[in-house]
């Protein structure tokens, strides 16, 4: 994926594009603290969603008029509905990001601080924590993004260090994320797979995979399914009963897949916006 | 935002004058139909006309409609956010609605049973009736 280096330069221009977002906010609310600048941020984010749906939206709808083509305004026009739903989302997602809702894309950090409850936690990259929590005999090594402020983290960064504190002795990696559901699926439906379950823009599951291939460790992932109004908006009844059968499917997956004595890492991967740990 | 966006619902006198139009031909060859049909001079085009009349007259008036008809208001309803705090003594439950600085693990407020500290233990999106997707 990755011959000339381009995912540490995507990288770089993302984290100079955080930090100057982070800047602005705290122009805008000097006073705030950092989970409120997480969470400002993330509403200018939806904001933005939001202006750039209507800049289009009048795009189409301006140049229809102005050139008398009917197959411009039908262009929009067909899509409308798909357009509106994602619309009606990111409304719903600003409201959820300006109080700090926990949103549906949080169902990944919410398995995990249920995970590492009562547990003692630490930053092991930026904006991820981790604690050591015993299951079953082994050693799992919990992660997610820190909250309670909308924040997804480097969980890619998390990982890495982990596997580089334990030598690359870790059996397995479970990696928990919400992933976009079809028409007709339901709603915190969970399923089961191989692979990083981790979306974005591609660098924190470049630096996952990498990390892997040394050592050769076997990841597995547990996605809680919903669709993408649902992922930006505050989190459904379903999705968040669906931690407590998550969990139940780690535990099984560490029984049948690891010895006791072994290290696991479990990754909550997410928007952590209203679930702290 | 929209100060530079014109009104949708202002009907263009171009789109007036057509549906005009269409609308005096369809009575014309609704005319035309009758007349035939009392004259008992071909029937086949007296139907013919009769069907055009009809169907013209339908489009015009359903045009006509569409142009005045108000653009949709489309409101959105903010869903209704429910918190959850549990005692971790007794195990008794405070279901009340999301507050602002509200969080899951979240410890606040003290129990009305065993005045212990209380945790925020659930925030979930109340469900709509109709919500099945």
């Amino acid at each position: 994926m990755d011959p000339s280096g381009i995912v540490w330069k995507l990288e770089h221009v993302l984290d100079v594009r955080d930090v100057r977002f982070k800047d602005e906010v705290k122009l805008m609310a000097p006073e705030a603290d950092e989970a409120q600048i997480n969470n400002l941020e993330n509403t200018l984010e939806a904001a933005m969603a939001l202006n750039m749906i209507y800049k289009i939206i009048r795009h189409f709808y301006l140049l229809g008029k102005k050139t008398l083509s009917l197959y411009i305004i039908m262009q929009i026009q067909m899509v409308l509905p798909l357009i509106m739903k994602q619309a009606e989302a990111y409304a719903q997602a600003l409201r959820a990001f300006s109080v700090g809702q926990p949103i549906g894309d949080g169902a990944g950090p919410l398995v995990a601080a249920k995970l590492m409850q009562g547990h003692k936690t630490r930053e092991i990259a930026k904006d991820v924590v981790a604690a050591e929590v015993p299951i079953d005999g082994r050693t799992a090594y919990v992660l997610k993004a820190k909250g309670p402020g909308g924040n997804v983290g480097k969980p890619g960064d998390g990982i890495r260090k982990l596997i580089e504190e334990k030598n690359g002795n870790i059996s397995t990696i479970i990696m928990i994320d919400a992933a976009l559901k079809l028409e007709g699926e339901k709603p915190g439906e969970v399923a089961e797979g191989v692979g990083a379950a981790i979306g974005g823009p591609g660098i924190e599951q470049f630096k996952i995979e990498d990390a892997i291939l040394k050592n050769k460790i076997p990841v597995n992932a547990i996605i809680v399914k919903q669709d993408i109004g649902d992922a930006v908006s505050p989190m459904r009844k379903e999705v968040f009963d669906a931690a407590d059968p998550v969990i139940t499917r780690i535990k099984r997956l560490i029984l049948e897949r690891t010895k006791k004595g072994d290290n696991v890492i479990i990754a909550g991967i997410g928007n952590t916006i209203g679930i702290g740990q | 935002m929209t100060d530079n966006v014109e009104k949708v619902n202002q009907i263009s006198p171009f789109l007036l004058v057509i549906i005009l139009v269409f609308f005096i031909l369809s009575l014309v060859a609704l005319f035309i139909a009758v007349e035939s049909l009392i004259e008992q001079s071909g029937t086949l085009n007296s139907y013919s006309f009769l069907l055009i009349g009809f169907f013209g007259l339908a489009i015009s008036i359903y045009m006509l409609l569409q142009s005045r008809g108000k653009p949709m208001h489309v409101t959105l309803e903010l869903p209704r956010v429910i918190t959850t705090l549990e005692c971790p003594k007794c195990d008794f439950k405070n279901v009340r609605d999301f507050q602002r600085d509200d969080y899951i693990f979240k410890e606040t407020g003290s129990c009305q049973k065993c005045n212990e500290t209380m945790k925020i233990t659930a925030i979930y999106r109340e469900a709509k009736k109709n919500d099945q997707s």
